[in-house]
């Protein structure tokens, strides 16, 4: 086998410019359609990255009245939502895909938050549970997270991120400070941060919006010192620790159909779902989608047509060894032997094209990209599955040329001038 | 017994004809024999090298190549036996041009699924053996004629074929170089080689231990000592284990195979 790649190459080399006129015609089809599955995939990313936002694979399962998540700032606390307990959220990891789930409660912070005079106007604050900061990808980027005893006593800790602390200490050293939350004294001591940082890309003035909500910063205080600042156990919102982006769905439909049979409210409306950024993001794929397969199927007939030239060459490259298959055949070389040779030859022929393919297809997606300002991203399986599709192009197309060799008399091909 | 044909026939279809070319040809060959093979154009001496080569069958007739019944051999054993049995020496060499000397004398041995390394060493030796053992890494390009024929000999050598089956090896050789292949095959002989050499030409014919002439699609027997005139059908000498037939008719055949019988 290794013999006859070898051959091969040989063969090729001493015909250089007809084999390269012959690869030219899947070079053309695989760079085509590795620079528009590049730019497909490139533009699915930039969508599900805008919107989810890259490498973050948690979900969020939150209280919705309606179609609107349920505003305990002006509503008030409702009728029928029990508190989640421990043994509900414990259930939650039994869920597929799941790996971490965490509870929290949390409210809009307009001017509730002060250090000496200055106030965080926006942001949040939340009442995390232990789970919290593990399940949502938290890092300590200085002092400590929360502890046990924290929790158990009722300490009035609190942990700022990067945003908030900017506010509100603006370059002053935070961590031991104590800062007031609803005009009680809390103490700083950490300062926290995602392990991953999304920067989206602002398309509209909602994405801006969204943007700078997050962007002003976020407070997080023990869920059972929550009482201490509004008073009540809200109800809870719970974030889940996914192994994929791609499964959101899945588990968060799951988890808000466990969270929904504890409701008992009056109000029919009052239901647990998930922030599907999946499917939103999904759906917006797939308005580009028929377009794209439209485009692949195009390209597909150049490698049709690639793969009809490299039959053609194949039955010159046939006529014009007779002699030399006369030969092999007269030696002793199978039938099998002779049509492994060419195939091999086929195939090496319209591997070599793909992989050239491949390599100016990455090129030309490059070169769009930059012309574009698309995100472009190169689908590593898909170009393995360019190079194997172009082998079985020569295996398929130099079929009829390897027959027609191994089938030959060797008598009157030795005669063969 | 290496070659053993009896009663070969072959007949070639031409639209609606059947042209005979070999008419009840029967010849034996022993092991270390030194055969040449004579006879004009058209009398179907290539048509019996083809046969011998298991390149074709006959239409009717048994071929037994070292006691196997080459007319039931299916297509692949047929490929098999070209490759284990016989070494062919064309008279254009047949060599592949972009190959060098050793990978051309190697190829049979890659049919027959021998490792590189062995390979490698096998082809030296085959090449030293026709005393080319300095020329290893030439291109056919490279070499003269002389040296291309040895080329092909060292490759039809190098699985040690039960037989060397030569079709006018000296026909595209000058002179010089024509006598020192024959040389060659005497040589090779002297080691034991079986040789068949089909040839039109007397002299070269003449270096072989033992003649058989064939005209017309049916063999003589002749003797080296007594050199012959091409057309000259009328065997001389034989003495030995080979049948004759040297009948113009075909009751004198009739009679002849029933002696032969006998």
């Amino acid at each position: 086998m290794l013999e006859n790649i070898r051959l091969s190459f040989q063969g090729l080399w001493s015909h250089k410019m007809r084999s390269f006129l012959t690869m030219l015609g899947i070079i053309i089809g695989i760079a085509a359609i590795i620079a528009i599955v590049s730019t497909i995939k490139g533009t699915n990313e930039q969508i599900k990255e805008n919107l989810i936002g890259s490498g973050e694979n948690t979900v969020n399962v939150r209280l919705y009245q309606g179609d609107n998540t349920y505003e305990i700032d002006y509503n008030g606390v409702p009728d029928g939502v029990p508190v989640i307990t421990e043994e509900t959220r414990t259930k939650m990891l039994d869920l597929k895909h799941v790996e971490g789930a965490a509870l929290y409660t949390s409210r809009e912070a307009y001017n509730v938050i002060y250090y000496k005079n200055t106030g965080l106007s926006g942001g949040k604050i939340y009442g995390i549970d232990k789970n919290y900061l593990n399940a949502c990808n938290f890092i300590i980027r200085k002092g400590r997270g929360f502890c046990e005893s924290d929790y158990k006593k009722f300490r009035k800790v609190v942990l700022l991120d990067e945003n908030s602390s900017e506010t509100l200490f603006q370059g002053e050293e935070p961590v031991g400070k104590t800062v007031e939350i609803q005009r009680e004294p809390y103490i700083v001591v950490g300062i926290v941060a995602k392990s991953t940082k999304f920067e989206p890309v602002i398309n509209s003035m909602e994405d801006y919006y969204t943007y700078a909500e997050n962007s002003t910063g976020a407070v997080y205080v023990p869920d059972t010192t929550w009482p201490l600042l509004y008073g009540y156990d809200e109800p809870q919102s719970m974030v889940l620790k996914l192994d994929s982006v791609d499964n959101m769905t899945v588990a968060g439909k799951e988890a808000s159909a466990i969270l929904n049979g504890g409701l008992f409210s009056n109000d029919e409306t009052l239901k647990y779902k998930a922030d599907d950024l999946l499917k939103q993001a999904e759906d917006l794929q797939k308005l580009g989608q028929s377009t794209n397969t439209m485009l692949i199927w195009i390209a597909g007939i150049s490698l049709l047509v690639g793969g009809i030239g490299v039959m053609n060459i194949m039955l010159v490259s046939v006529t014009e060894r007779t002699q030399e298959i006369g030969l092999k055949k007269a030696i002793g070389a199978r039938k099998g032997k002779v049509l492994g040779q060419f195939l091999t030859e086929a195939a090496v022929l319209t591997s070599l094209g793909g992989l050239i393919g491949v390599i100016m297809g990455i090129i030309l997606a490059e070169v769009i990209s930059r012309l574009t300002g698309t995100l472009v991203a190169i689908s590593v399986p898909a170009a393995v599955l360019a190079v194997v599709f172009s082998m079985a192009i020569g295996i398929v197309f130099g079929l009829l040329p390897s027959y027609k060799a191994a089938n030959l008399d060797p008598i009157e091909a030795l005669r063969h001038e | 017994m290496i070659l053993d044909l009896q009663n070969i026939y072959k007949d070639y279809q031409q639209d609606k004809l059947v042209v005979p070319v070999l008419k009840d040809v029967s010849l034996q060959v022993e092991e270390g024999e030194y055969v040449a093979i004579m006879g004009p154009s058209g009398s179907g001496k290539t048509t019996l090298m083809n046969i011998i080569g298991c390149l074709d069958r006959p239409t009717s007739g048994t071929y037994l190549l070292a006691g196997e019944d080459v007319q039931q051999c299916k297509d692949r054993e047929m490929s098999d036996l070209r490759l284990r049995s016989i070494g062919f020496v064309f008279q254009s060499f047949q060599l592949l041009s972009r190959q060098s000397a050793l990978e051309n004398v190697a190829l049979p041995l890659s049919y027959a699924g021998i490792k590189k390394k062995e390979r490698r060493e096998r082809a030296t030796q085959a090449l030293e053996r026709v005393g080319l053992g300095d020329r290893v890494t030439f291109k056919p390009t490279q070499l003269s004629g002389g040296q291309k024929q040895r080329v092909a000999i060292a490759r039809a050598m190098v699985n040690n074929p039960k037989i060397l089956l030569a079709d006018e090896p000296t026909g595209a050789l000058d002179s010089k170089s024509g006598q020192q292949i024959m040389e060659l095959f005497s040589q090779l002989n002297e080691e034991g080689v079986t040789i068949v050499m089909i040839t039109h030409d007397r002299n070269i014919a003449a270096k072989a231990k033992r003649i058989v002439h064939i005209i017309d699609g049916m063999i003589t027997e002749g003797e080296k000592s007594q050199p012959q005139a091409g057309m000259d059908i009328e065997g001389s000498g034989q003495k030995t284990e080979q049948p004759e037939n040297e009948a113009d008719t075909k009751e004198a055949e009739e009679s002849g195979k029933e002696a032969e019988n006998e």
